[in-house]
């Protein structure tokens, strides 16, 4: 069955900013089937590049970025559970985003487009929720950036989120996070053809985007998947190295399928992400939940360390919180959190049973 | 010699020590499970106890099926992950099989008698005659049913008994609500530092 990307317009969006979206475009898809009590719904929250695309095969053919882990008998089992995933706020794969047209103007947003924050595009999410008519989502998952919005919903919306699973994730970037999205910022806006956000009607500042997206590449693996994928060999017809040319490959690739100024918003968005909006302790942001947890981590994760998964731990055991951690082996990187299937379908299949059976009982 | 009289204990997965757990928790209770492996008994007494069921495994292989079992587990060292917790956290901390392992057990006691109403303590019984006799007539370090290790690949790094127990927690003047000794499937009734392979004790902080 293809699967197709649908949008919803709200009226408005007020930001945390102050600013006001008017209107607001989410895009989404869902999978599975909402039960008559709307208690078997799922929350799919995407990482950085990712969007509402989660599952199934599109008209053109392409597959979700977690179809390994979302569909009948996978993780979050269709058969079972209600899945939905939408596109973030300011994103450019069908929700409202720098790309899109400011109806004031008529012009593309472009740098006009207001600050946005992991917190604006949980707020979006909560307003498409509750227009499916779902008071509490039986989980919010996600991983990298997604683990961020479902921290953001365990604090935000305790009441809507009955189990939270955040992956490879963080609730505040540490200095080399940041360092590592400024460069990226950096090479986008020392592209002469970004000329300052205005490149819509002319040639998009590829060159820039794809140096950032060959950087993200780079944190996402690991010394030990670099030397197992591409070591040192070198491509026959141009001689250069594997690596170079996968990262220019990945770079330009995304260069079609990625919008540069999103790429601005959507970074600064999570540098500026502090589940304790600034406090050194996460307990009492964390003491305002009411969810299960699982956490899941990896062990070559560098971008994302272990130690970040363990910091949110440690302050949910301060409160006697419920859950469940677990740092999984790989040698993935960070890009573990999509390839690792087998543990990570058990894990969240386990989970998800125990929380719906708790739930059941309240 | 065995305690072939004494009453039968119903076995929960085979063990003695989780059927007599079992029966001692009160449904509904909040239970912290170190070294909870994979996680059977916590399942359990979530499933048929309602109990909120915590555990910590440090084996990444058994903490993942503990997990994929619905229990609320996380990786972490049993003489450190009690630390986070705040006072009276719990109803009860289990600790089965596992004191002879933990390098400062009386740490560890006393963690658990800080952030749990009672302990639930669970260990071999190297008082047990068989370990006595091993140790008398073969002159090496006892290697029996119940200590089945060689001396080198043993986790067991203290080798305490019955009465070792009951005089420590005289000393710290800990209360020993229970007290249950088990010989295989039966319950030992008399000569317990003797005759008991496994002793389960239920303390408290006065």
């Amino acid at each position: 069955m293809v699967v197709t990307t649908q949008i919803k317009q709200f009226e408005s969006l007020e930001l945390e900013s102050g600013a006001v979206l008017s209107p607001v475009d989410v895009a989404y898809e869902t999978y599975g089937t909402l039960n008559a009590s709307k208690s078997n719904a799922i929350l799919i929250v995407h990482a950085f590049s990712g969007d509402a695309h989660a599952a199934g095969v599109d008209a053109e053919g392409h597959t979700g970025w977690w179809d390994n882990q979302i569909g009948p008998g996978k993780g979050f089992d269709t058969n079972k559970y209600f899945v939905i995933c939408s596109n973030v706020l300011g994103g450019c794969k069908g929700s409202t985003g720098p790309s899109s047209i400011n109806p004031a103007t008529g012009q593309r947003f472009a740098m006009t487009f207001p600050v946005i924050t992991i917190g604006d595009m949980v707020t979006l999410q909560k307003k498409l929720i509750d227009s499916l008519g779902i008071k509490r989502l039986l989980s919010v998952a996600g991983g990298s950036m997604g683990g961020m919005q479902v921290l953001e919903w365990a604090v935000r919306f305790p009441e809507s989120v009955a189990s939270a699973i955040p992956i490879a994730s963080t609730a505040r970037h540490s200095a080399q996070q940041i360092a590592f999205n400024e460069v990226a910022r950096q090479a986008i806006m020392a592209d002469p053809d970004w000329a300052n956000g205005d490149y819509y009607d002319k040639k998009p500042p590829g060159r820039g985007l794809a140096v950032a997206r060959m950087v993200g590449h780079i944190t996402y693996m690991s010394d030990e998947s670099m030397r197992q994928k591409f070591g040192r060999r070198l491509r026959e017809e141009n001689g250069i190295f594997e690596v170079e040319s996968y990262l220019r490959y990945r770079g330009n690739q995304f260069v079609d399928r990625f919008d540069a100024n999103s790429y601005l918003y959507i970074t600064k968005a999570m540098d500026m992400f502090d589940l304790a909006n600034g406090a050194q302790s996460l307990v009492p942001v964390l003491a305002k939940s009411r969810t299960r947890y699982l956490i899941i981590s990896f062990t070559s994760d560098w971008l994302y360390p272990s130690y970040q998964s363990l910091e949110i731990v440690s302050a949910l055991r301060r409160r006697n919180q419920d859950v469940a951690y677990i740092e999984l082996t790989s040698n993935y990187g960070h890009d573990a959190f999509l390839v690792e299937v087998d543990e990570q379908t058990e894990l969240i299949r386990g989970f998800l049973a125990r929380t719906q059976k708790e739930a059941g009982k309240k | 010699m065995k305690g072939e009289h004494g009453p039968l204990v119903h076995e929960l997965f085979g063990r003695g020590d989780y059927g007599l757990i079992s029966e001692i928790v009160e449904p509904g209770s909040c239970v912290l499970d170190l070294g909870c492996g994979e996680g059977e008994l916590l399942a359990w007494l979530a499933e048929h106890k309602d109990v909120d069921a915590r555990g910590v495994e440090i084996s990444p292989v058994k903490l993942q099926k503990a997990i994929a079992k619905g229990v609320s587990a996380y990786q972490g060292d049993i003489e450190t992950c009690l630390a986070d917790y705040p006072d009276k956290a719990f109803d009860y901390v289990l600790l089965s099989q596992t004191l002879q392992e933990i390098r400062y057990p009386l740490q560890v006691m006393t963690d658990i008698l800080r952030v749990s109403r009672r302990a639930i303590v669970a260990f071999p019984n190297f008082g047990h005659y068989s370990v006595r006799l091993a140790h008398l007539f073969n002159g090496r370090a006892p290697k029996t049913k119940l200590f089945p290790y060689d001396w080198y690949d043993s986790p067991n790094i203290h080798f305490l008994t019955v009465d070792d127990f009951e005089i420590l927690a005289a000393r710290q003047n800990w209360q020993v609500e229970r007290r249950y000794f088990l010989s295989g499937t039966r319950e030992v009734k008399s000569l317990p530092n003797l005759m008991a392979e496994v002793a389960v004790f239920v303390v408290s902080k006065r």
